[in-house]
């Protein structure tokens, strides 16, 4: 079962800097990969995080006032040779990449850059998973089996198709959009989603010699869909682009601990 | 050739060391490097059910595989549509064929329309998870990692990507042989069969496309038991096809990802089975299980033509989930093996039991000795056997259809035309007592000439028809002197 307390949530004023964004939480969550071994909540603070994804228009615009991130420009440590390929020049987006779709092709170092320029950070994973839970009237929805069906669906679908516009779909109840069923997100801390390159070895003794941050288990192995985002995310690095990789943005609630 | 030209290296190798500094040793040592397996060979795979040629090598190579992930929409059943993740574009992915010793550098690619991470777990490797510890890709991106085959065998590969079962049950498994060091003795086919379970949330043929159920998986009740990929992958214009007297071999696997399959082919007897993919083979065996994640390599050759097909024993798979292909053999018939339908005869069940008088009226008749009562018995009891069938136990026949013989003016007029009738059939219109009948009656020609006179005997002597008495000799003469219908005996 989860426990899930969200507190005060309309109470939160949103951060100035913020354009859009939604206030979340603060909760005690149960996440589907636990922290420690003997850990199986967590507490997110209180955080805003963007209504929707950021747009290609969105990043254009940041790319044309800090040119160093334009993709004839950016250092390859920071991104990858598909790096804004879609986009018909380094500060055009052409036929190809409409205004209002989420911006892809990009890597975690890009998207950070954006994020600060904006006033804001990337979301943490366990912000990103307790924003995601929801569905229209649930905060936490994850039992629902329609919740499950819905993200499978997605997954379900070749990943060749055009990408539709931000804010298609339903908000949630938050309020926020297209957390599920429109593109893969960065997170902040996607390094330390340590699954296992092989995810039949959870509960193996060497995961330990991983790394300090310890190789995490899923504590819910029915909840498959979020087990299969955290896969995708841990299948990354920081300066690789994909073609249905994105990202939104998310900040600190001023003044709260 | 390769044995003189290493030695020969080494050689020129020590003599170096000897003239130059020590640190050429140093090189020299180290040379247990894949340089002395010769240049790379870029491995031949192929689309199921086609099997790639042997590697005809008597020596272990560096070979470089490589394998591209793609997630592709495609019919699993008529109008059913299955959005399914391969190896290489096919279900199952394709067929990977190296040799024991040989020193693969694996590519695993993941196209990038793809949307999900996936890896690949090889059971032909030794290391951790196969190769999936080792192989986790991103879409649009490639990952290497280089193995050793260190075991001969037919192996199974699938991807590991959590969740497992829902990346197997999508259909990403294949198989992977290493050869023997002597290689395979040839045949003339080798075909590429997989078996899998697939999981939807509709119905056994509901059209559309269908997403795949993880609580059908999980309770391992699959909706299609498939051979390929697809109830269709293997029948019509492709089943297998091969010709009569050729060996066949089948390098059969089970994909899962839960079920274990009971491999039988209808009508062939697989003369080698090497069980669970190992070295050693049972012989003439019928129905061989096949693991869940495991394979095997049947053997068997062709005798008689026809249309053989492989299914899953478990039957209710073969003819209601799908587990069905054919193999398709030409070629001309061997009737000594197998002749066909041969006869297709009345069987009365007790109705026949009391032919005994029938062979005691034999002896007699062979001695001589047959009085008119005699054939009359005799004759009541082939006409149960045969007659009553049609003319009823009465002679009465039915009416509108059979004519009776019971008090029949056809038999009054003309006695010898039935000697005709039970030899060569009647068929078209004939009035009997009145009544007309256009029907068909067969040609009894296949009883003998005895049985015949026997059966006319008792007849005229039944239900009030006037007694008359029929030879053996007079059936001899008509039957000689007559032409049968065709498709008639004797």
């Amino acid at each position: 079962m989860f426990l899930f307390v969200p507190v005060a949530v309309m109470a939160l004023a949103a951060s100035a800097a913020a354009g859009d964004r939604i206030p979340v939480g603060p909760a005690d969550f149960t996440p589907v990969l636990a922290p420690a071994p003997k850990q199986t909540q967590v507490h997110v603070a209180a955080f805003l995080v963007d209504r929707t994804p950021v747009t290609n228009a969105q990043f254009l615009a940041f790319v044309r006032t800090h040119p160093a991130w334009r993709r004839d420009q950016v250092p390859s440590l920071f991104a990858d040779g598909e790096y804004l390929s879609h986009w018909e020049a380094a500060d055009e987006l052409g036929r190809s990449a409409r205004a209002q779709q989420p911006v892809t092709r990009v890597s975690w170092y890009a998207a950070r850059a954006y994020c600060a320029a904006a006033g804001g950070r990337l979301p943490g994973w366990y912000e990103w998973e307790v924003a995601s839970a929801a569905n229209q009237t649930l905060a936490d929805a994850r039992s629902s089996p329609v919740w499950r069906a819905r993200i499978l669906d997605w997954y379900a679908q070749p990943g060749g198709q055009p990408l539709p516009p931000v804010g298609s779909q339903p908000a949630n109840f938050y309020g926020i959009q297209d957390l599920q069923g429109l593109i893969w997100e960065w997170v902040e801390d996607f390094s330390s989603l340590m699954v296992s390159g092989d995810s039949r070895t959870q509960g193996d003794p060497d995961k330990l010699a991983y790394c300090g941050a310890g190789a995490l288990s899923a504590q819910d192995r029915e909840n498959y869909p979020t087990l299969m985002r955290i896969a995708y995310l841990s299948a990354l690095e920081a300066r690789q682009t994909g073609r249905l990789l994105g990202f939104r943005c998310a900040s600190d609630v001023e003044g709260v601990p | 050739m390769r044995v003189a030209s290493s030695v020969i290296l080494q050689g020129a190798l020590i003599a170096a060391a000897l003239v130059m500094a020590p640190w050429c040793t140093a090189q020299s040592g180290a040379s247990d490097s894949t340089e002395s397996l010769g240049p790379p060979i870029h491995a031949v795979l192929t689309s199921p059910p086609q099997v790639p040629p042997p590697t005809n090598r008597s020596h272990p190579a560096k070979v470089i595989v490589e394998l591209e992930i793609r997630e592709v929409e495609k019919e699993i059943s008529e109008g059913v549509r299955y959005t399914f993740w391969t190896f290489g574009g096919t279900v199952p992915g394709s067929f990977i064929r190296i040799r024991q010793g040989d020193t693969v550098e694996f590519h695993l690619k993941n196209h990038p329309d793809n949307k999900m991470p996936h890896n690949i777990d090889l059971h032909g490797v030794i290391g951790p998870g196969g190769g999936a510890a080792s192989s986790f890709t991103a879409p649009g991106h490639e990952s290497q990692f280089t193995f050793k085959a260190m075991n001969q065998g037919i192996y199974v590969y699938h991807c590991a990507t959590a969740p497992v079962g829902m990346h197997v049950g999508n259909g990403m498994y294949g198989l992977m042989l290493v050869e023997p060091p002597e290689g395979l003795t040839p045949v003339d086919h080798e075909y590429y069969v997989m078996q899998g379970d697939f999981y939807t949330v509709g119905k056994y043929r509901e059209k559309g496309l269908q997403p795949f159920d993880m609580q059908k998986a999980i309770d391992e009740k699959p909706t299609y038991v498939v051979f390929n990929g697809s109830e269709n992958s293997l029948v019509g214009d492709h089943a297998l096809s091969a010709k009569v007297g050729e060996r066949i071999r089948i390098f059969v696997g089970n994909g899962g990802p839960n079920l274990v399959s009971s491999f039988h082919v209808i009508g062939e007897i697989f003369d080698r089975v090497w069980y669970e993919g190992g070295t050693h083979f049972q012989e003439n065996v019928q129905t061989t299980i096949i693991p869940s994640g495991g394979a095997a390599i049947a053997e068997f050759h062709t005798i008689v033509p026809g249309s053989f097909v492989l299914v899953d024993h478990s039957i209710f798979r073969a003819f209601n989930k799908g587990a069905l292909a054919i193999l398709k053999v030409d070629g001309p018939d061997n009737k000594t093996v197998y002749s066909g339908k041969e006869i297709d005869s009345v069987y009365l069940g007790d109705k026949a039991k009391d032919l005994q008088v029938v062979s005691q009226v034999t002896a007699a008749a062979e001695k001589g000795e047959l009085t008119l009562e005699q054939q009359v018995k005799a004759g009541e009891a082939l006409f149960a056997g045969t007659c009553s069938v049609c003319h009823q136990p009465n002679g009465q026949g039915l009416e509108g259809v059979f004519p009776p013989l019971a008090g029949s003016d056809l038999l009054a007029k003309d006695p010898r035309r039935a000697v005709h009738i039970v030899l060569n059939g009647l068929s078209g219109p004939v009035t009997v007592n009145g009544k007309t009948f256009n029907s068909v009656m067969p040609p009894m020609s296949q009883l003998n000439d005895d049985d015949l006179a026997n059966i006319l005997t008792f007849v005229t002597h039944s239900w009030g028809n006037q007694g008359m008495r029929y030879s053996a000799q007079e059936l001899e003469k008509t039957r000689a002197a007559t032409v049968r219908p065709p498709g008639a005996a004797n």
